[in-house]
């Protein structure tokens, strides 16, 4: 046993660390600290950074333009960005649909659409949920009709994360009606400015519309943006969410959140004394770095296993039940810090910079959106009841 | 023991469930909850001629009620609904001060508020008290006749819509002395008096009241000079009762949403609903609802009795509501999936002010080292 990082890893985090101080933008590290919502350009300003480096698609091998990295590196660099409030790489083609691709997609597939995931041309979304089928993502409608060389698809997608800004989704649609719910789905490539497309947005419970609806109506889609097979679909989606459960513990967003939250419990007055003297407070802080330290080490064990070479299974379902606990935890303890402050309202004509007078303290502004917004982590990518469910079954032979 | 109504409490609840089932629909309440009054006036007015917030006065004060027990039926019903009325900032809070220390015209206020004609609100937390009632950093000095007032209150619940704030002001006395707290009767339109208006999460609306030598005539104090605790801490149990009770039919009604989303919505070809671990879970919510009940009954019961045993239990049953609360808000959310996250279906509105009961009048967490020096220590 050996807790500490080779001095090869050690002079890894040490370049990633030079490059962020030297190239991540202060404007949008400020928007990240303070939690605000950042906007299309902001991501795509931040993800040609990366590019350039040749840092954007950790995850992928070199031959497709990616970094290469082994477990490791990729969550000693997704470590240094949190800590540098680095906006997140947005996964949809990046983390899901280019690993996909690389593994079952044609050799046209690859040379058309990888490019285009690294220099921003297409924004990729995610056609995975739907109204009826949400958890059990195998009780899909989207329905997708083959004639001559296209398929007319009709049907609706939702949670459709950041849809409104996207020009490409990949698509589960059911291809055929036979057989179990699993057999005859296709994954599908489809082009958002196709006609019969539409998007509705969906405004979340923290007044943000972070989600959308995407409805399909006589979409025309070429054949050939169909991947890998026909009705052999949930085989790909299956591997894209194994792609989609890296880094799903989340330890860098809970360190940096715990971080915040004890910045604002030192600002924070309890009977004229900071607030994180407070025994009470500070022990409810304690709970949950305590929790955090374990968990940390819990994912290190996993990240190094794969490093090794083995895939990660139910252990994904642990870290993403234990990680989203943990967040949760962290966002409500830092809405009770703000106490009173939690109540307002902040829309964005109340932020600083507008013409309106600042309501509350900085730190305070996004604290209740985010608490509220992060109340879909046990809910997305398979709920933690589900997560429970494959634990219990995969780990204990239930 | 007897837990039913009384005949007159049963008819008042009745009334006043039929009331908010004809005007407070889901569409209504998400509307006015962004409106810039924070409130409907059509169902203000409906709500005291009904007699709502005649039932949270006693007799002696014009009313027909104010017992606790009054203030928790009147409460649970509007919490059913999710209404976002600022009957607890306007009558409770200030009708109870003005009952208590009104003088001469300043009483007669009073009745203005059972009729439904007047609103006001409390300006008496300030950004570095965090729940504590004597913590007031608020000056008020002495100039001839008059007062002058100087500070900052923060997140005043109804302060645009108000003709009158109270506003809390030290005269003397170290900052978190319970001694030498005054309270002041203020028109909004008073010159030096600042409102910053913004809308809640949860609906409805508040300010942040800046007092730049605010000038006073002597008549607008109210009670003795520096002798406003008592009547501070005895109308803040009173709203602890109020927002408790909402909170438990907030709780009530979550819950039944809640039990009938899992009867219709299928996954894995069955109702949730049929799944163990999501039946034993809404069994667990219900066993903390009855406790909340629980809890806000010792509350009620408590309220009009002597100040050692209300104030334990102020602080016992708000640590718990606090607690049961955050529970039965996330939980459900949760058990919803996806559509329990959007603002358009009912279950938001009535989880955020859920949530948001626990950041008035002290927290749970603030409640429990609280029960702990009252209590235990």
């Amino acid at each position: 046993m050996n807790l500490e990082y080779t001095d090869e890893q050690l002079a890894f985090r040490q370049e990633v660390r030079a490059f962020l101080e030297a190239e991540l933008p202060e404007s949008l590290s400020a928007k990240v600290k303070s939690g605000k919502t950042l906007n299309k350009s902001d991501i795509e300003q931040w993800h040609a950074i990366l590019n350039k480096q040749g840092w954007l698609a950790g995850n992928w091998p070199k031959a497709y333009g990616g970094a290469g990295w082994n477990a490791v590196q990729r969550h000693l660099f997704e470590e240094e960005m949190t800590g540098a409030s680095a906006p997140r790489i947005l996964p949809f083609g990046l983390a899901m649909l280019g690993p996909v691709l690389q593994e079952f997609g044609s050799a046209e597939q690859q040379e058309y659409y990888l490019p285009k995931v690294l220099n921003g041309e297409h924004w990729w979304c995610q056609g995975y949920s739907e109204p009826g089928a949400g958890s059990d993502l195998a009780s899909l409608k989207t329905r997708a009709e083959r004639e001559g060389d296209h398929y007319i698809v009709n049907g609706q997608k939702t949670w459709t994360t950041l849809g409104q800004h996207a020009n490409m989704i990949f698509c589960l649609v059911r291809t055929a009606k036979e057989g179990k719910p699993q057999e005859g789905i296709s994954f599908l490539l489809i082009d958002m400015n196709s006609e019969g497309v539409s998007v509705r947005p969906i405004v979340l419970i923290d007044g943000e519309p972070e989600v959308n609806e995407v409805f399909f109506d006589n979409v025309k889609v070429p054949v050939a943006n169909r991947v890998g097979e026909e009705n052999k679909g949930w085989t790909y989606a299956k591997y894209l969410l194994t792609h989609e459960r890296t880094n799903i513990a989340g330890v860098g967003f809970a360190v940096a959140g715990l971080e915040s939250l004890k910045r604002i419990a030192r600002t924070e007055q309890s009977k004229g004394r900071p607030l994180i003297e407070n025994p009470y407070f500070a022990a409810q802080i304690a709970r949950i770095e305590i929790d955090l330290m374990a968990m940390s080490t819990t994912n290190l064990r996993v990240i190094s296993k794969a490093a090794a070479g083995q895939a990660p299974g139910a252990e994904s379902s642990m870290l993403k039940v234990k990680g989203s606990e943990i967040r949760q935890a962290i966002n409500a303890l830092t809405r009770s810090a703000i106490g009173s402050y939690a109540m307002p309202f902040v829309s964005e004509e109340l932020e600083p910079g507008s013409n309106a007078l600042p309501v509350v303290p900085d730190y305070a502004a996004s604290v209740t959106g985010a608490y509220f917004n992060n109340r879909k982590l046990s809910i997305y990518g398979g709920s933690n009841e589900i997560q429970r469910s494959i634990i219990s079954k995969a780990l204990l032979e239930l | 023991m007897n837990f039913d109504l009384t005949d007159e409490r049963q008819m008042l609840q009745d009334s006043l469930r039929k009331y908010l089932a004809d005007h407070y629909s889901n569409e209504v309440i998400r509307a006015l909850a962004k409106s810039d009054c924070g409130y409907s006036k059509e169902n203000w007015a409906g709500l005291a001629e009904l007699g709502v917030v005649g039932a949270l006065f006693s007799e002696e004060d014009g009313g027909y009620g104010g017992a606790g027990f009054d203030m928790a039926l009147v409460f649970e019903e509007l919490g059913r609904v999710g209404a976002t009325d600022p009957l607890v900032d306007t009558a409770v809070l200030c009708g109870g001060i003005l009952a208590a220390l009104g003088h001469g015209e300043q009483k007669n206020l009073v009745e203005s508020i059972i009729e439904g004609s007047l609103q006001m609100a409390l300006a008496h937390a300030e950004p570095q008290s965090r729940y504590e009632l004597s913590r007031v950093d608020t000056r008020v000095e002495r100039e001839g006749e008059d007062f002058v007032l100087n500070g900052q209150k923060c997140v005043v619940v109804n302060a645009s819509a108000a003709d009158y704030l109270i506003v809390s002001a030290r005269s003397e006395g170290a900052v978190a002395a319970t001694a030498g707290i005054s309270l002041f009767l203020v028109p909004t339109d008073t010159a030096g008096l600042t409102l910053n208006d913004y809308p809640l999460s949860a609906g409805g609306r508040a300010a942040e009241v800046q007092l730049d030598n605010v000038r006073l005539g002597a008549a607008s104090l109210l009670g003795k000079q520096g002798d406003a605790f008592d009547t501070l801490e005895l109308v803040h149990a009173r709203a602890t009762v109020a927002v408790c009770a909402e909170a438990l039919g907030l709780m009530e009604t979550i819950r039944a949403l809640t039990t009938d989303y899992l009867k219709v919505r299928k996954q894995f070809g069955r109702p949730i609903g049929k799944f163990q671990v999501l039946q034993h879970r809404m069994a667990d919510i219900l066993i903390e609802i009855e406790q909340a009940r629980s809890a806000v009954i010792n509350l009620a019961g408590h309220v009009d009795g002597e100040r050692d045993a209300r104030e334990k239990h102020v602080s016992a049953t708000k640590n718990l509501i606090g607690l049961v609360g955050k529970l039965v808000a996330e939980e459900s959310i949760q058990m919803h999936g996806g559509i329990g996250m959007t603002e358009e279906y009912e279950l938001g509105h009535l989880a955020k002010r859920l949530i948001m009961v626990d950041h008035r009048l002290g927290d749970a967490t603030f409640h429990l080292e609280r029960f702990v020096e009252l209590a235990v220590a």
